[in-house]
């Protein structure tokens, strides 16, 4: 029996195609993997620092490394994966031009989600409040556990504009469902997925 | 005798390379080679259920059950193998053989060479953990099993683990290498040479010719406290014994026993020589510190190139500084570069290299999800 997929993993999983080899760098628990494995006949690596991650992925059946990103990407040779997704992991990444390069040699294609800092709701409660508002992707207050860096949609593109990283498209989510709007994405969307390649 | 043992065992043995000695790494040849060998579990219809498992240095065939109602102790991964374990011998055959240049059953110096009618000692042939593996496929070629579900080992068992993998790739279908190395390191290869010079030390030894005589009991024992302490940690030593002195309020400002650690570890060196052949101890040591799978390729991965489609387990412990988890990284990289299904993890543990025996709870969920997966895709 198969659970049904958070929202904002759903909509990364939207982007693989059935039969294609994926690397999860980050899988958590494996949720996504094991989803893609089964609906999908999607061939699946991850990589995962905690050990209650990996043991919750080996419990799923799935094929799980522990290590950091840089230990689980640089010894695949290149283009070994048609995808390599990067969910919610971003924001905790030192060097993220170079890590999104290393992505695209080894796979295809890049898809990397990361919660929006420039959604309304987070800068009217910075306005208001005047305290830094907690995404849910990213539950850690400020002084504890690893500080992920807060950016929003803008900095992302301008960050894959000056490193000529393609962008092939943009998904923006509103807590976890996707939306399309016309204007204001970086004002409206809580999430957003860019699929790079 | 707990309910979940395989109960009462018995060693077996299969002689092989009659007409035709095998041939060994070194160049030389051998044969006429006996193994001795035990399994648990049922070997199903199509023989595609049965588990070999590789012992470490100081192991043997004896992996779990017990010979005797009076055994004081069971074969020892008890805690592994049985009904409802890790290796669970209701749904697999689980095989488990001494290695050849060992003492407990198998061809190893101790025993007779047949154009003398006397002991080997130094005239045994050098050995390899290749020629270990070698001797192991004969056996299973034997037991009829054409392809193995997986071949699990720690230490040096993972040693021999990986020569399956690297060289008999088409005979498995899984591979699990446990707190292990792909080349022995000169650290290794260091501890190795100070347990073979205690061994050489002692005046029974007499260049390996001592069967009729004396053992070298007081080499062979400090060569096993070296390697004891190998095998712990010092956060281990600290749980197990600190400081504390063993049966003296005060100290004795003597030479005489102090602490608790000396007691233990003269108890142990004491008590391996009842059970283990010195010259046993220089040819499996010896085999070790040879062991280098690099060896012959520019690089490690490419020693894999011929089963990079394997599924493989790789475990390491945090505490383990013998076999430090960089160097299963290392193993992991090289697999993975190769293009293999990598599981990795280093499990949290402060037993030290003895962890692979002793967190049995971890392994136990692991492996049993390993095997369950490989038994689903094989099936």
């Amino acid at each position: 029996m198969m659970r049904s997929l958070r929202p904002d993993l759903q909509a990364v999983a939207n982007l693989i195609q059935p039969n294609e080899k994926v690397l999860d760098l980050g899988c958590g628990d494996g949720a996504l993997l094991q989803y893609l494995q089964t609906e999908k006949a999607v061939t699946t690596r991850g990589v995962e620092l905690h050990e209650a991650g990996v043991l919750a992925c080996m419990q799923r059946g799935l094929s799980v490394r522990q290590g950091n990103l840089h230990e689980g990407l640089n010894d695949y040779p290149d283009k070994a994966f048609d995808a390599v997704i990067l969910s919610h992991t971003l924001p905790y990444i030192n060097n993220p031009a170079g890590t999104l390069r290393e992505m695209l040699r080894v796979g295809r294609r890049a898809i990397v989600s990361f919660p929006n800092l420039g959604y309304w709701r987070y800068r009217l409660e910075l306005l208001i409040l005047g305290r830094m508002p907690i995404p849910p992707e990213l539950p850690n207050p400020w002084e504890d556990g690893p500080r992920p860096r807060a950016m929003t949609l803008y900095d992302f593109e301008f960050l894959c504009t000056r490193e000529g990283i393609p962008i092939q498209q943009i998904i923006h989510l509103y807590h976890g469902r996707r939306i399309e709007p016309k204007w204001g994405q970086n004002l409206r969307a809580s999430a957003v997925i860019f699929e790079l390649r | 005798m707990p309910g979940n043992s395989v109960g009462i065992v018995q060693r077996q043995y299969f002689t092989f390379a009659e007409e035709t000695p095998m041939r060994l790494d070194s160049g030389e040849s051998l044969g006429p080679l006996t193994l001795a060998y035990e399994t648990y579990g049922q070997l199903n219809a199509d023989s595609s259920n049965a588990i070999l498992i590789c012992h470490a240095l100081s192991g043997d065939s004896h992996v779990a059950g017990y010979y005797t109602p009076e055994d004081a102790a069971p074969g020892w991964w008890d805690e592994c193998v049985g009904p409802g374990k890790a290796f669970d011998t209701n749904k697999y055959f689980v095989i488990c053989s001494n290695v050849i240049g060992g003492c407990q059953g198998s061809t190893g110096p101790s025993s007779i060479y047949p154009a003398t009618g006397k002991p080997y000692g130094l005239s045994f042939p050098v050995i390899t953990i290749g020629d270990m593996v070698r001797a192991q496929r004969h056996l299973i070629d034997y037991l009829g099993i054409e392809k193995l579900l997986t071949v699990a080992g720690g230490s040096m068992g993972g040693m021999q683990v990986l020569e399956w993998a690297a060289h008999y790739p088409e005979r498995l279908q899984s591979a699990i290498p446990i707190a292990t190395t792909a080349r022995h390191s000169p650290m290794l290869i260091a501890f190795g040479e100070v347990g073979r010079q205690a061994i050489y030390a002692d005046p029974n030894w007499n260049q390996g010719d001592y069967y009729e005589g004396a053992h070298p009991d007081a080499g062979l024992a400090v060569a096993r406290m070296v390697g004891h302490i190998t095998y712990l940690s010092e956060d281990s030593m600290h749980q197990k014994f600190g400081r504390r002195l063993q049966t003296r309020e005060h100290f004795g400002y003597d030479f005489e026993t102090d602490f608790a650690i000396e007691s233990y570890l003269r108890h142990n060196g004491q008590r391996f020589t009842e059970r283990f052949d010195a010259n046993s101890f220089l040819y499996v040591t010896k085999a070790l510190d040879y062991f280098d799978l690099e060896n012959g390729y520019h690089k490690l991965s490419q020693a894999f190139d011929n089963s990079a489609n394997l599924p493989y387990l790789v475990l390491s412990f945090t505490s383990d500084w013998l076999y430090p988890a960089y160097h299963a990284k290392e193993l992991v990289s090289a697999l993975t570069a190769a293009g293999a299904d990598v599981t990795y993890l280093n499990i949290e543990s402060t037993w030290g290299h003895d962890a692979f025996l002793l967190e049995v709870e971890t392994m136990t969920k692991l492996l049993g999800q390993f095997l369950s997966r490989i038994d689903r895709h094989f099936h």
